[in-house]
């Protein structure tokens, strides 16, 4: 009886009366399901391929093989000697490479800034400046800057002996860059009871202001009042103390080589200079276009209102091309810490450069590689995880 | 600066600008009067936009002299900044700040510049937004507004700096023709309380209503200036009567 009368109604949209084929829902379904066993066989044929090869070769998959003795020597990085596991020296590699992706990010970041502003300077030369680093930089491999600033710049520095001296405790030279290190001196014990004052009352500072604008019903800066208390305690603490705080352990040249200070190798130096040099010049791209994506009418807008230039910087324009500006860096953040594996060609000993090595030696690539991977992939969301919390925090709801 | 002599608001001496080669403003020479209304209108590329920007420096002048109420424009920022703290500019599109509600975008000016009180900035706000018909919008971002209502918020952001004197750069060009009119009643009603203002404007049943003067640019230069009822029966010029005969019969 029902189904007569359902027949009867003009059909709205007969569920029943659509073939399989031409139903929406069905054909997703349909498609999923043929992609998904694609994909599996695809994994299986693969997999089976693996097995097949590692029992050909006499191995099994498994990772027992990072307790052995490394028995190969690193150049640099934490604490690590050839009779330590291959499980620390994937570490150092690790270290390593987090070491000149977070240098790196802070230099290309800097670099950026200053060059994506540089290059909207109404000054010529400054501008014109800027666009010649831009296009210079972006459009050369890395690969190859990479091997220019090592070989062609900081292996031909000069030798030890007549190193590249600034104030006589900075010196360049073919072995990298030296330079002074702070070390705790006699009056640091004493000291630190300023530190810890200086920073109770930046506190303290942050807080009170904070009230008292809430008083005054005037926005304001409380976080910089904090900042600067904190920075003017430690600093009379520093004169105060009659012993001072910090030595200076500087570089000093022995018979063969320098001991003490800081020690910057030729291979970081040169990996980080081409990373950040590389990619700031793509961060200044995306600096340029962030700040003139802004409508020139708004800083007109603002600037008629009276607002001063800084002002309409940060309270006008700079809102609006953070917005633009931070997930295009998000990505140059990521390809800089990739980019990092390109270190092997100068044998910086980074995540990669161990990992190869380790390969040679024990044969295990796939679980090296794999391993490699797990690496830089939780490196880079890591990464992007941070950026987009911050992109989150600097979202305009516009409606 | 001796502008004793006078009670003109605004004075302007052979004022010059060039864009590159192109010379925008020939020898503008014009006082208005405290409290004057005066309607800018000629030809697009006349000049009458640019002019406008002058007085608060959005356009810097080559030649000439500007002195607005007693302050004379030149390179010196702090003239610049106390002339627009005195100067409420609104313009064609808006220039609404997106990322801040209505009400932010009224009270930002107030709040950095005139170092008011946030909660008094508020008020002052609210009473500006009722003043131009929409109080219920204050907590909305200007993109949930239309047309029309956008340019009365930033009618009211820059009365809120309460300022002496209100440039209008187009008001109305961007506008659907049905959101004219309720922009034009907020200016009528500002017209009356005695603030000088300074609109560039096609709008000529506005002026005829409201202006004292009205000034007719073509070529960057005045080619006429006489009161609206002058203007539009006997207007002098060839150029003038021209327009007039197109802009009012289309």
């Amino acid at each position: 009886m029902a189904s007569t009368q359902a027949s009867k109604r003009p059909e709205p949209a007969g569920r029943g009366a659509i073939s399989f084929w031409r139903h929406r829902g069905a054909r997703n379904i349909a498609i999923q399901a043929v992609f998904l066993v694609a994909v599996v066989a695809v994994i299986a044929y693969f997999y089976n391929n693996m097995i097949r090869g590692l029992n050909e070769l006499g191995l099994t998959f498994g990772y027992r093989f990072l307790g052995l003795e490394a028995g190969f020597a690193i150049s640099e990085g934490i604490a690590y000697q050839p009779s330590d596991s291959y499980a620390r020296a994937l570490l150092v590699g690790i270290v390593n490479t987090v070491k000149v992706t977070l240098a790196g990010i802070v230099a290309a970041s800097l670099i950026g800034l200053v060059v994506g502003v540089a290059s909207l300077s109404s000054n010529w030369l400054v501008r014109s400046l800027a666009r010649v680093y831009v296009e210079v930089f972006r459009n050369v491999p890395l690969l190859l800057q990479l091997l220019f600033w090592y070989s062609a710049v900081i292996l031909k520095l000069p030798p030890v002996r007549q190193s590249v001296e600034v104030f006589r405790s900075f010196f360049l030279n073919q072995r990298g860059l030296y330079l002074p290190r702070l070390i705790a001196g006699q009056g640091f014990s004493s000291w630190l009871w300023f530190a810890g004052l200086a920073l109770v009352a930046g506190v303290a500072v942050y807080f009170g202001v904070r009230r008292r604008l809430k008083r005054l019903d005037r926005p304001g800066f409380p976080s910089l009042w904090a900042l600067g208390t904190t920075l003017l305690i430690a600093a009379l603490g520093w004169f105060l103390v009659p012993h001072p705080p910090l030595d200076v352990d500087p570089p000093v040249l022995q018979r063969f080589n320098f001991t003490g200070g800081m020690h910057l190798s030729p291979e970081f130096a040169a990996i980080l200079l081409g990373l950040s040099v590389y990619t700031g010049a793509f961060i200044a791209e995306v600096v340029r276009g962030g700040i003139q994506a802004v409508d020139r009418g708004q800083s007109e807008a603002a600037l008629a209102l009276g607002l001063r230039p800084w002002a309409v910087m940060y309270l006008v324009v700079l809102p609006q091309a953070l917005r633009v500006i931070v997930p295009p860096v998000t990505s140059q953040y990521l390809n800089l810490a990739k980019n990092s594996s390109l270190a092997v060609a100068i044998g910086y000993p980074e995540l990669f450069n161990v990992g190869t090595t380790i390969m040679n030696q024990t044969g295990q690539t796939l679980p090296v590689f794999t391993l490699i991977m797990a690496c830089y992939l939780s490196l880079s969301l890591i990464t992007s995880a941070f950026m987009n919390w911050y992109n989150r925090k600097m979202r305009l709801d516009e409606r | 600066m001796n502008v004793s002599q006078s009670d003109d608001i605004i004075i302007c001496e052979d004022v010059h600008k060039w864009f590159g080669d192109f010379h925008v403003l020939k020898g503008i020479s014009v006082r208005i009067g405290r409290g004057e209304k005066v309607v800018i209108c000629g030809p697009s590329g006349s000049g009458k936009s640019t002019f406008i920007r002058t007085l608060n420096r959005l356009e810097h002048h080559q030649r000439g002299r500007i002195i607005v109420d007693g302050i004379e424009l030149t390179d010196d920022l702090k003239n610049i900044e106390a002339i627009r703290r005195e100067t409420g500019m609104v313009f064609q599109q808006f220039n609404l700040f997106p990322h801040l509600t209505v009400l932010q975008n009224i009270t930002l000016g107030p709040i950095w510049v005139r170092k008011m009180k946030k909660s008094e900035a508020a008020e002052l706000a609210m009473s500006l937004l009722e003043r131009v018909g929409i109080p219920e919008q204050a907590h909305k971002y200007p993109s949930q507004l239309s047309g029309g209502q956008q340019q009365r918020v930033a009618i009211a952001r820059a009365l809120a700096m309460q300022p002496k004197i209100m440039l209008f750069d187009e008001p109305t060009s961007a506008l659907d023709p049905e959101m004219i009119k309720e922009v034009l009643d907020v200016m009528r009603e500002l017209a009356q309380s005695g603030i000088t203002m300074l609109v560039v404007t096609h709008e000529m049943g506005f002026a005829r209503e409201v202006a004292d003067r009205i000034l007719f640019f073509d070529q960057g230069q005045i080619v006429e200036e006489a009161p609206p009822h002058e203007f539009f029966a006997a207007p002098k010029h060839e150029r003038t009567k021209l327009f007039l005969s197109q802009i009012l019969h289309h």
